[in-house]
Order: C-alpha cells, then structure tokens, then sequence
C-alpha cells in the first residue's frame, strides 16, 4: 500500500501562510519509497514551495507517468486533483489537462527513465508548445521502480551496484530541454533544499514550460562507490552557476540586493526572480553560452546547478492559439452551440 | 444488377492522380444531384500524392439505391496505363468514352459496348494557352461531353460553375469554355443523347451532399467539443480539419479572433489520447479521430481511460487492412480491437453510424454516453462514410439539446458533502460521481492506472481489486440502458434474418428489396452500438437463420454476437467483403442465393 493516511495534526507553532494554512495542509499521504529515497526530498521542496507562494491546495493539478518517482505527487497537496498517468505519458495528459483549464497550476512529476527512454518524444514536445506547467524529473540514473537498470540519464563510464558498467552517452535533460526551445530550465539537488524551494517556486510562477531536473539519488540501487549519481558523488561535483531567489510581487528589490550583482527577472505575475551569478562566465539568458557551459562542464564531470536558463518572453500554448482566457471547462454549452440557423447555413454550401 | 435507365445508371472516371479531375467529377455529381436525382460519388484513390491511377465512381439511382453498384455504364477513360482494366470493367452494352487525340491500340477493342472517341487534349491545346490549364480542362470537357451524351440540364451547371468561381472570374470563364466544348462537340460528333439519361426529378430535394468526416466534425461542434487532439492519419485526417474549419467559422470571438476551442496536432496517437483524456479528466469535452495504426497506438491509453474511468470520445474512421495494409481502401476490420483494446479485462462501448447523417448526430451521442458512463467511446465509421461523398437528409439540430454531462459534481455540490469517494457506487448503477480539478479541495482525488479500490486509494488487495472490476462489469450492464437501440425491418412472416453493421447498410437494404422482388422476404437488423440493445438477442430468437454482413476476413461483428448474445455459431452465417471496395446488393444476394440453393441441394 503505498496511500496510508498521514495524521493531520495541527502543530500551534507552525507558521502560517497568506490563506492561513500551515506547511502541514499542502503535504500528502505517507511516502512508501525507501527510507533515505532522495525523491522524498523532492515532495518536502514541493510542499514548502506550494505553502510559501500561498497558493490554494486546490488550485494545482499533480500528473505524473509511472516509476518511484512517479508515485510521488501522492505525497503532497492531498487536496490537489492528481492523476499517475501510463509510463512516459504524464506530458499527453497536463496537455489536455492544460487545453482544458488554463487556469491551474501544473506539477508534473517524472523519472529520467519516464521523460528520456520511453517518454523521450513527449517531454521533446510538450517543450515545444511551451506548456505552462512546471515539469520536474527525479534524475537518479536508474529505473528505480523496475530494480536499478541504466537509465539514459546514466552517466558513460557510471557503474552498476553489480558492476556493470555503463557504454552509453548520457542523455543531459537540462541542455536537451534548452536546444528544444525549453523557456526555464534548472537543475538542483535533492540534497539541497535551499536552493530547490526557490527554483521550484520561480518554476510554479513561470509562464510557460519550467523544467526542473532534480539529482535524486536512489538509495537502493544507485548509491555505491562507481555510481555518478549517489550521494557522495552529487555533493562532491555540485557546482552551482546561479543561484536564484524568489521575490513575491510585493516586496521591494532594493532593500536586499546591491545593483550589479544581482540580475532580477520579473515573472509574468509581477514577482521576480534575481539570479546571482557564482559562475561569471555563465549567463542564463543566452541559450548558446548556457549550452555550450553546460556541455564543458557536463564533461568535465561537474553537476551544473541554479536556473540555467531563462526566457520570460516568449508565448505558452494558449497564447499561440489565442485561446480564450476563460477556462475551456466555464464555457457554457449555449456560447458553444452555433444553433440550428447557422447549421442551415453551413449546409447551404453542400447543396 | 438492372440495366441502365432514366436516372439509374453509374458513370465511372478513370484519371491519374494529381491532374486536378476532382472538381470535374463533383461537377458532374453536384449536376445530377441539383436536378432532383438521388446520387452517390466514390472515390478510389491511391496512397500517393501525384501520379497513379484513381477512380470517381457516380452512381444515379432515382429508387435512392446509394451503395456502390458494382458495375459501370459509362466509363471515360482518361489513364492510359489502366485503360485495359477499365475497358472490361464495363457493362456488356456500355460506353466508354476516351481522348482519341492519340492512336488506341487496336487490341484494346471490346464489341459488346460503344467505344467513344473524343479529341480531348486536342481541343484543349487549340483552346487554352498555358500547360497546367490544358490539363486541368480536359477534365472539364468530358464533363461536357457527358452533360450531352446523359442530357444534363445546362442551367444547372451555369450556375454551379457561377458558385463555385464567384471569386475567381479567369477560371469561370475557362470552366465554362471547356464545359461548351466539350458539350458541343458532342452535340456535332456523337449520337446524343444516349438510352439511359438524367432527367429532372423531385428526389433529392431536403437533402444534401456531404461526407462523414465532415458531418461528424460538425457534429463535434454541436456536441459542444472544445479540445480536439489529433495525428495525421488517412482516411480520418479529413474529420479534424472539418472541426478546425466549422470551429473557426463558428467558435471565434468576431472582436478580439480568440477561440473558444483547443486543437492541438499531437506528435503521436498515444499523445492525442493522452490529451483527450487529460482535457476530459479536467472536465472539457475532448475527442481525438484517428484510423487503423493509430487504434494500435492508443490502446494502452484507452484501456487507462476505461480502469480509472474517465470520458473520451475517439472516431476511428476504419481503413482496409493490418498493419499499414491499404490506407485509402475501406474496410470494418477493427471491431474486435476496438472493443476490447488494450490489455487486461478491458472493453469499450462503441457506436457503429451507417452514413455521414448518423455521423453527425453519432457525435453528440457518443459525448454523452462517454461522460454518462466515464468511459472513453469509440465511434466506428469507415473509410467509405468517412470520405465519399453521399446523399444525406438535411441535418438538423435541436436548440433545445442539452449536453449530457453525466455525474460531476461541481464546487457548490462538493462544499455541501461530508466527504468524496471517487469510485464509490452510491446511486447502484454502477457509475460513481466525479470531480474537476480546481474546483474544491473537498473534491481532490487520485487518478491512477494501478490497483483502486472503491474510495479512489491504491491498493493491491485481491477483494478489493475484484470490487473495482466487478462494478465496471455492472457498468457494462447499464451502458446496455444507454446505448442507441439497433434498427430493425421486421415481418412475422419471415424466418430468415440478415444482422449488418455500418456502411454495409445501402447494400443490404438494396440487396433485400432485390430479394423481395424475387420472392424471398428476409428481416434486418442493423447494429448501431456495443454492448448490443436487448432487441439484438430477440431478434436472433425471433429468426431460424441469420445472415451476418460484415466487411472483414475474419466476421468480427459475428465473433462478437456469440460472445454476447445465446446463438448457436451455426446460425449465424457469415457474409465477409473484404477487398477494400465497398460492399455491392450483388455481393449480398449472391451469397444468399448461394447458400440458400445449397439448403436445396441438400
Ligand atoms: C509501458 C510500460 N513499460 C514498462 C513499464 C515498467 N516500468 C515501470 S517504472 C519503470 C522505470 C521507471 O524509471 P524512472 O522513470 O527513472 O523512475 P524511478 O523509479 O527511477 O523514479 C519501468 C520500465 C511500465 N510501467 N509501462
Ligand atoms: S528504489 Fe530507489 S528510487 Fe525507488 S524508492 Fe527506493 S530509493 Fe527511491
Ligand atoms: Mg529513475
């Protein structure tokens, strides 16, 4: 069973968001994952970004694929619709979901084998539309789910707890998102909640296609000496390029940043993101300087964090189509329904 | 069958793809149709963009016999590399018209028809200037010629050519010269008008000319559908583009050009199901068309929409074959993967329209039944309803309709609850109630693909599992109350039955009038949905033997009668056209002719 009932009980100290809720009300039922799981990690950041941004319970949508990661969404926001879709399929989904209800916000959770194997063409075009939606993969190397085979996340020359070792090019989610026109593309570390929680909240609040590429590792099979992706090896060759704040719409810039250092981007809802550089020679606006430092240091061996890249201009799904702003779903049938004069008038013409 | 007349005859044009002959051949269809005459046009084309053989069949049939008549009066034989074949195709005492402008050869000689030759190309060289009208036009002039040779009405074709050019005053002008030739030419050369002639009638009046795709389109519309997702594919492409253009013609904000509507072309079929069922999970009306390969494709997905039960609505416009077999050739080969695609104890509720007519209110059907029953439907149309052109009563819609949208509680009903279970069966029909996200946080559930149990939680435990799938078993029983009852010609005095399906429809109902002539009266039921209506099972009692028509190898429909209904395998006799042409009343009475002379014999 991995939906046991988590007890709510209201801690008296707990702070309280904007709506009055504690941290408490947008967590989930009890996690079933392996004790130490870094996807466990993943749904705390989630939780602590969803009650930071004081966003109602109810006003996200969880979709997921399938694999350990994938169970996840039913560990937060109890009080979300979620949906645990087919393997791979989770992009399809917030599609429809998204064509239907502009209005929600979007969580998608995946693993690497969901989104870079058998769900490879999907997460490539849901990218392309610019879905508005925050799409995050639980990158452990491995399919956890089926006992620890490679991913094609994997990194070359990575090995397998029974030694096998990978021959394989690794497949780098976050420089592929950006060669396919992805709009906001971050990589963090499970391990590392400071920096995911504002990522995660910058992602929520991106019009557009965020895509957050989380190091998660799995204890299971994929924490030994040899593995690229344990815990040991992520905090080792952690080598953040930006970190990024998340500044609400109502407070003010200044008080907290010198000018210069910081670069702040404001967000379609008036919030703002500053990005501070630590790698100077990185800069997270240009789609070819942050490929190509992506891939020195992907060879280099170097686990490139922050938000590696960021566009807030450009146009999501709806805003190509011209979709009404109204959510599809709060149409009433009577605006949909041209009648049964214009019916004789289209008719006309197939006579 | 009959021997050509007034106003029963089919005309058969023989082309080469890519020369532009379709909007000749609708000229000559539209001409029979606006004088009155009940008419029917097929097209046999390939899967290629330019250059192979393609076929326009135009059958008149003033007693509105509208299937494919399995045999040609008068041929033009335009394509030279086929003119062999369709020089025998034709009916001992036919014609066949061609472009004498160049030598045939002399073995291509049949004395049992009329060979006509017409100077085509010549006339079009010595008329129009450039290279891409000379060939267009020739199209043209036989249209011309034929107006003479079948008596068209003139006025008729002035003013669907005025129609169809009001825009385009060059090409009116040249449309027009070519038709005056070729007419004229006729008139001067030819032995006009011939035995059989188009002769004004009364009998397409009320009615129109549409195909299926575009009827269920429309349909779409009417049904109040606002997310279409969708993979290339033939023979159902058309179906989208019909939504798109009935969508923009109807669905946009005239001030600010947005849309009331989401078209999204996927990158897959498994992605346009995906949309399909996530817009619908999220509470929108969403449908997807698609054919043969990509069924295959959205099978694991149907089979998701079917065990975490959410609405769809999918048309799989049925083309001939397995694997990418014939694309462009018809076929009703997908019953049995549409009814039970995907693995596991999965089934799915299907509709089975008969013509673009059917096609159109099908549509409105199929959502309401989806959202009654939250479960995805499959409307099964084919290639032939889907693409040709038929004769269909003027559609009409009832203003007063109101979309079906089953049991979804919306935020004020959800607020007044104690609590939400998703799949708990509290009014004992087998469907629970559902919620929309968004709407209340006393409405959040999960929707998963894995084990359920009754209060939407995961779960691995055996009764609990068996709970969940026995109430979709009882579903089933109650989606029998819903779906549309199948249509029945029935007389107490006849022991023998045909059961059809679809576009077999025309063909029977030709098949047993012929019947009838000759004496021997025969029952009909044709099938409109799956789970079978109760009268499906009365009516196999109610006959001592049946005849199943099906376009398919392998008799699918009647596969699926005995798993269903209590029939003995023997009673039930199978019919199978499965050549990829669509079905003729000659095939039918001759297979019952057959069967019944060897009952004699025995
Ligand atoms: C169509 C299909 N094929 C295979 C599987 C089996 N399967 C389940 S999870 C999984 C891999 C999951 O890997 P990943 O997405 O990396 O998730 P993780 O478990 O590592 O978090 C596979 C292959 C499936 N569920 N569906
Ligand atoms: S197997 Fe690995 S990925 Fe799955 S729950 Fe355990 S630690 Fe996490
Ligand atoms: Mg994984």
């Amino acid at each position: 069973m991995s939906f046991i009932k988590k007890p709510a009980v209201r801690h008296p100290k707990l702070p309280l968001n904007e709506l009055g809720l504690t941290v408490r009300d947008y967590e989930g039922g009890m996690s079933t994952l392996c004790a130490g799981c870094g996807h466990d990690a993943i749904t705390g950041a989630i939780v602590e970004a969803a009650w930071g941004l004081s966003i109602p319970t109810h006003r996200f949508a969880k979709l997921s694929g399938i694999g350990c990661s994938s169970k996840t969404p039913a560990y937060f926001l109890r009080d979300s619709h979620g949906l645990n879709s087919c393997h791979g399929r989770m992009p399809s989904i917030a599609t429809g979901a998204n064509s239907a209800n502009r209005d929600l916000y979007y969580i998608g959770v995946s693993g690497d084998g969901d989104s870079l194997s058998i769900g490879m063409g999907q997460f490539a075009h849901a990218i392309r539309r610019n879905l508005n939606m925050t799409y995050i993969i639980e990158n452990n190397g491995v399919y956890g789910l089926t006992k620890g085979q490679f991913s094609a996340a994997a990194d070359r020359g990575s090995k397998a707890k029974k030694g096998e070792v990978n021959l394989q090019p690794a497949i780098d989610p976050c420089s592929t998102a950006i060669t396919l026109g992805a709009t906001f593309v971050a990589r963090s570390f499970s391990g590392d909640k400071a920096q995911l929680v504002p990522i995660l909240k910058a992602a929520f609040n991106h019009r557009g296609f965020a895509m957050v590429d989380v190091i998660s590792p799995c204890v299971t099979f994929n924490d030994h000496e040899g593995s690229t992706r344990s815990y040991k090896y992520s905090r080792d060759h952690f080598a953040p390029a930006i970190m990024a704040d998340f500044v609400p719409p109502a407070e003010d810039i200044k008080a907290r940043y010198e000018e210069g250092e910081a670069m702040p981007v404001e967000l379609h809802d008036g919030s703002r993101i500053v990005l501070r550089k630590i790698d100077k020679d990185y800069d997270p606006t240009d789609r070819v300087n942050a490929v190509s430092n992506l891939m020195r240091n992907n060879d280099a061996g170097e686990i490139t964090t922050g938000i590696l890249y960021l566009d807030e201009s450009q146009p999501e799904m709806h805003e190509v189509n011209n979709t009404t702003a109204t959510p599809l779903i709060d149409i009433p049938y009577s605006k949909l329904n041209p009648g049964n004069d214009m019916l004789r008038k289209i008719q006309s013409r197939y006579r | 069958m009959n021997k050509p007349s007034v106003n029963e005859f089919t005309i058969k044009i023989a082309n080469v793809n890519g020369t532009g002959s379709a909007s000749a051949n609708g000229l000559i269809m539209k001409t029979l149709f606006r004088m009155g005459i009940p008419v029917v046009g097929k097209n046999y084309f390939p899967s290629n963009i330019q250059g192979l053989p393609t076929w326009y069949e135009i059958r008149a049939s003033e007693k509105g016999h509208l299937a494919r008549s399995g045999r040609v009066d008068l041929m033009v034989a335009m394509n030279a590399e086929t003119y062999k074949q369709d020089l025998a195709e034709v009916a001992s005492g036919g014609y066949l018209v061609y472009d004498s402008t160049w030598p045939r050869h002399n073995l291509l000689q049949r004395d049992d028809i009329t060979i006509i030759g017409v100077p085509l190309s010549k006339m079009c060289n010595e008329n129009f200037p450039n290279a891409r009208a000379r060939i267009l036009m020739k199209n043209v002039v036989y249209a011309g010629v034929l107006a003479a040779l079948l008596d068209f009405d003139l006025d008729v074709i002035t003013t669907l050519l005025n129609e169809t050019f009001a825009k385009k005053a060059h090409l009116l002008d040249a449309n027009q010269l070519a038709i005056r030739m070729g007419y004229e030419w006729a008139q001067a050369n030819l032995e006009t008008p011939l035995p059989f002639t188009a002769r004004t009638s009364d009998k397409s009046n009320g009615h129109i000319i549409i195909d299926g795709n575009t009827a269920a389109g429309l349909g779409a519309v009417y049904a109040g559908a606002t997310v279409g997702a969708w993979y290339p594919i033939t023979p159902s492409t058309s179906l989208m583009d019909a939504f798109k253009r009935f969508c923009e013609m109807t669905r946009k904000d005239p001030e600010t050009g947005e849309s009331n509507y989401c078209i999204v072309q996927a990158e897959d079929e498994l992605a346009a199901m995906g949309m399909v069922l996530g817009a619908s999970w999220a509470g929108a009306r969403a449908f997807t068309p698609t054919s043969g390969p990509g069924v295959s494709l959205m099978s694991e997905f149907l089979g998701y929409g079917y065990f975490a039960e959410i609405p769809a609505v999918l048309f799989n416009v049925q083309r001939c074959g397995p694997s990418t077999g014939m694309p462009t050739r018809t076929q009703q080969s997908d019953i049995v993967a549409s009814a039970f695609a995907s693995h596991g104890d999965t089934r799915h509720v299907l509709l089975f329209p008969a013509n673009p007519e059917e096609c159109f209110y099908t549509a409105s059907t199929a959502f309401d039944l989806a959202e009654r029953l939250q479960t995805p439907v499959i409307v099964l149309s084919d290639l032939d309803i889907g693409m040709n052109d038929w004769m269909t009563k003027e559609l009409q819609w009832s203003d007063t309709y109101q979309p079906d949208r089953g049991k979804v509680l919306r935020a004020d009903e959800v607020a007044k609850l104690d609590k939400f279970h998703r799949y708990l069966d509290a009014d004992q029909d087998a469907i629970a109630a559902r919620t929309l996200p968004g709407d209340h946080p006393k409405g959040a559930y999960f929707t998963r693909g894995s084990g359920h149990n009754m209060y939407g939680a995961y779960t691995e435990n055996a009764d609990e599992y068996k709970e969940v799938v026995d109430r979709l078993r009882a579903k089933w029983e109650t989606a029998k109350k819903y779906v549309p009852a199948p249509e029945v010609v029935y007389s107490a005095k006849n022991s023998i039955g045909v059961i059809s399906i679809g576009s077999c429809d025309e063909a029977c109902k030709e098949a047993l009038d012929a019947l009838r002539e000759q004496g021997i009266g025969i029952n009909y039921l044709r099938i409109k949905s799956f789970p079978f209506n109760g009268e499906v099972q009365k009516f196999i009692d109610d006959h001592e033997k049946l005849y199943v028509v099906e376009q398919n190898r392998d008799a699918q429909l009647k596969c699926l009668l005995c798993i269903e209904c209590d029939v003995a395998d023997e009673k039930l006799n199978e019919i199978l056209h499965y050549n990829g042409l669509p079905l003729t009343a000659n095939f039918v009475v001759d297979a019952i002719h057959a069967d019944l002379a060897k009952g004699e014999a025995a």
